[in-house]
């Protein structure tokens, strides 16, 4: 005889049953190991990729600039370039005397790389090079000739310096930046995870236990489940990524001074991005548990999930868009519609110091989430558990 | 006369407090608008052991699945201990879908006790519940190994084990027996009718009769998505009459008249004649007296009760039959 006096785990208690498993079977699992070093990849490229163009671009950048001047005029160039040279910190090129005057054979000889080629006189110039190249060189050079004819007696007064933090026209671009990095953050956090939840459906699905758990508790409690199984581990990811993170940069004597702070402080700021973050990716994760329940081979999650990830980019593009237009209709827009509301509001909170959207965003997001996860769950309930073999309905 | 059941109309249940497990009446189901359910009525006494028989692809999952809450019917209501959705009483019902599936790296302790978990019983309690299951059905030693390093009978158990291990009212099998050995199969039918003896409902389906005729008290037949009959074994089985199987000495004389006009007679190279008819409705004195009494010369009379398996080919009809047929038993445990 049955000894279970209530009748039914609740719906938070169910949930919390799938959750549990989940998050263990994925925490003591090669895919938590590899989730763990999964960032490690982008930093690696990024940073090879970024040393690698960096050396290419410094070599691609023609600094040079041949002087083909007779030698005293050279010598006075060269002079002149010394007083005024340091003054303008890196807005004059290097010169070097050329062999020879002809400014086009000049640039035209094999193993030099010119920009381009000062000749004539201090007091009658003349710059010889691509457009490019004497567009960028034409006033710098001019200001060198004159001072190396002496036609303007240079002096440069002693200034004093007198350095602030932030001016107001800065603070707004610098928590762009704030913005830009928390947005960026945001959608690659979700991607990832959002994809985790979604492959680790279709195992269960191929494991056949889903009938299991769909006969026990509602598909909502399960859907439910597994998208915070999977919150919790990238939490449990998160912290260990931004401990080493931060033992790094306490060590290093960097913090996020090297952001400029958000509107909303960053305490505050922490806590809407983890919020958000939340959000971000269980109104994504409800989607792709949707798509999971759906499709029966990895095949055909990977073609039902890729529009969603394109639709994705598209609203993180957007939001990253708004950025700059704050309370525009386009950004209202932006943090109203579901999918791209964490990114823009979160944005909000780099650049605006009210709190009480974001409480209403979090509660939509919140109700989005819900009604997104009983969609999921009805359409896995109406789509999923067919069996056998039928016949044509009749015509009643 | 019909039934208190049939006089209902369509999708209407019962309003007496009777003690049923599950009442349903009109459940119907289409897929993509082709219809798999066509007006399914089942009841089910609590504390019976229930077979839901039928070919592959009658209907007999997707009418189990309904009745479990795992997909809702189109139309037609059913009813579970009284519940309108089964979901509200899962601590009281355990059910083993027809596609076993186990978490592969699961120990089988914590496997039998997650099945628990889902159910409402505590994760230690069930951990310690599936020890002592695991060993007494002979699984002692693979308590500590995962469900991946089983075979897949032994799987099969665990699964079965996590089903029963927070004691419900109500347990739903289907087609617990595919994929079982004999001797497993055999263990089987002993637990279910342990099961019963405790109290427990059980039902289950199966497309191989054998198992339903030796376990069932009462079965439901379903055909092509429709249920022609749901009753006891026993008025399913009386529904053909019994085969009569007589030789006799004489080939004709008066008694011939006791005898059904469509019996099939044979003669023997001998001289004895053989004869196979159905037992007329006067039944087998009426039959024997005029046999006596008209010197017919009895050499042998064999009068067999018709079994589940002919009632099944009367009542879904030789197509159902034939499919059945390809499921025989000794297919089955040779699988």
């Amino acid at each position: 005889m049955s000894e279970a006096a209530a009748t039914r785990l609740s719906n938070w208690q169910a949930a919390w049953v799938i959750a549990r498993r989940d998050f263990l079977a994925i925490l003591f699992s090669r895919a938590f190991f590899f989730f763990l070093l999964g960032p490690l990849f982008p930093l690696v490229v990024g940073s090879l990729a970024g040393s690698i163009g960096g050396k290419v671009q410094q070599q691609a950048q023609t600094h040079v600039v041949a002087l083909a001047m007779s030698p005293e005029d050279s010598t006075r160039v060269m002079d002149a370039l010394q007083t005024i040279g340091p003054e303008l910190d890196g807005a004059l090129p290097a010169l070097v005397r050329a062999d020879g005057t002809d400014p086009k054979a000049i640039l035209a000889e094999p193993g030099h790389a010119y920009g381009a080629v000062l000749s004539g006189t201090p007091s009658a110039p003349v710059l010889t090079g691509p457009d490019a190249q004497l567009a960028r060189w034409k006033g710098p050079l001019s200001l060198l000739a004159a001072s190396a004819a002496g036609e303007a007696k240079l002096r440069f007064a002693p200034m004093e310096l007198d350095t602030v933090t932030q001016s107001a026209a800065s603070d707004r671009s610098d928590r762009i930046r704030t913005a830009q990095a928390g947005q960026l953050l945001l959608f690659l956090l979700t991607m990832l995870l959002a994809g985790m939840v979604l492959s680790n459906l279709v195992e269960e699905k191929a494991n056949k236990i889903i009938e299991v758990l769909a006969a026990a508790i509602p598909m909502d409690a399960v859907f439910m489940g597994k998208l915070v199984a999977m919150l919790g581990v990238s939490f449990v990811g998160i912290a260990v990524w931004g401990t080493a993170i931060g033992a790094f940069a306490l060590a290093s004597g960097h913090g996020l001074g090297a952001l400029p702070e958000p509107a909303l402080g960053w305490p505050l700021f922490i806590v809407l991005g983890i919020a958000y973050f939340a959000m971000g990716y269980l109104l994504l994760g409800s989607v792709f548990l949707a798509i999971g329940s759906l499709a029966t081979t990895v095949r055909e999650v990977q073609t039902l999930s890729m529009p969603v990830t394109m639709v994705q980019l598209l609203v993180f593009f957007l939001a990253a868009y708004t950025l700059t237009a704050p309370g525009s209709p386009l950004e209202i827009a932006v943090c109203i519609f579901p999918f791209s509301s964490p990114f823009a509001m979160l944005a909000r909170a780099a650049q605006s110091g009210a709190l009480w959207p974001h409480l209403l965003a979090l509660a939509w997001q919140g109700l989005c989430v819900l009604i997104f996860v009983r969609f999921g769950a009805s359409l896995f309930k109406r789509r999923v558990m067919k069996s056998g073999r039928s016949k044509p309905v009749r015509a009643k | 006369m019909l039934t208190e059941a049939e006089q209902r109309p369509r999708g209407e249940l019962s309003s007496k407090p009777s003690p049923l497990a599950i009442e349903a009446r009109g459940l119907i189901k289409r897929f993509d608008g082709i219809l798999a359910v066509d007006g399914v009525d089942i009841t089910v006494p609590e504390g019976a052991i229930y077979g839901v028989l039928g070919p592959n692809g009658a209907g007999k999952t997707t009418t189990l699945r309904m009745l479990l809450g795992i997909i809702d019917p189109d139309e037609g209501v059913r009813r579970v201990f009284g519940h309108d959705r089964p979901h509200e009483i899962a601590r009281q019902i355990g059910y083993l879908p027809e596609e076993r599936g186990l978490y592969p790296a699961m120990k089988c302790d914590e496997a039998i006790a997650f099945l628990g978990a889902l159910r409402g019983l505590p994760l230690a309690e069930g951990r310690r519940r599936g020890r002592e299951l695991l060993e007494n059905h002979g699984l002692g030693h693979a308590i500590d190994r995962q469900i991946r390093q089983l075979s897949k009978g032994m799987a099969q158990t665990v699964q079965l084990l996590g089903t029963l291990v927070h004691h419900p009212r109500l347990v739903v099998f289907d087609e617990p027996f595919s994929g079982l050995d004999a001797i497993n199969q055999g263990k089987l039918e002993v637990m279910i009718r342990d099961l019963a003896a405790q109290g427990t409902t059980v039902i289950f389906s199966t497309h191989v009769i054998h198992h339903a005729e030796r376990l069932c008290n009462e079965v439901a037949i379903i055909a092509g998505g429709k249920v022609p009959y749901a009753g006891s074994v026993d008025v399913a089985r009386d529904r053909i009459p019994a085969q009569v199987r007589l030789e006799t000495v004489k080939g004709d004389g008066v008694w011939r008249r006791a005898l059904p006009e469509s019996a099939r007679h044979e003669t023997k190279s001998g001289g004895g004649h053989f004869w196979t008819f159905s037992l007329p409705d006067s039944g087998t004195e009426a039959l024997l007296r005029a046999l006596i009494e008209g010197e017919a010369g009895i050499l042998s009379l064999s009068i067999e009760r018709a079994g589940l398996h002919d009632a099944f080919v009367a009542i879904a009809g030789e197509a159902a039959a034939r499919e059945l047929g390809r499921n025989s038993p000794v297919e089955e445990a040779s699988r």
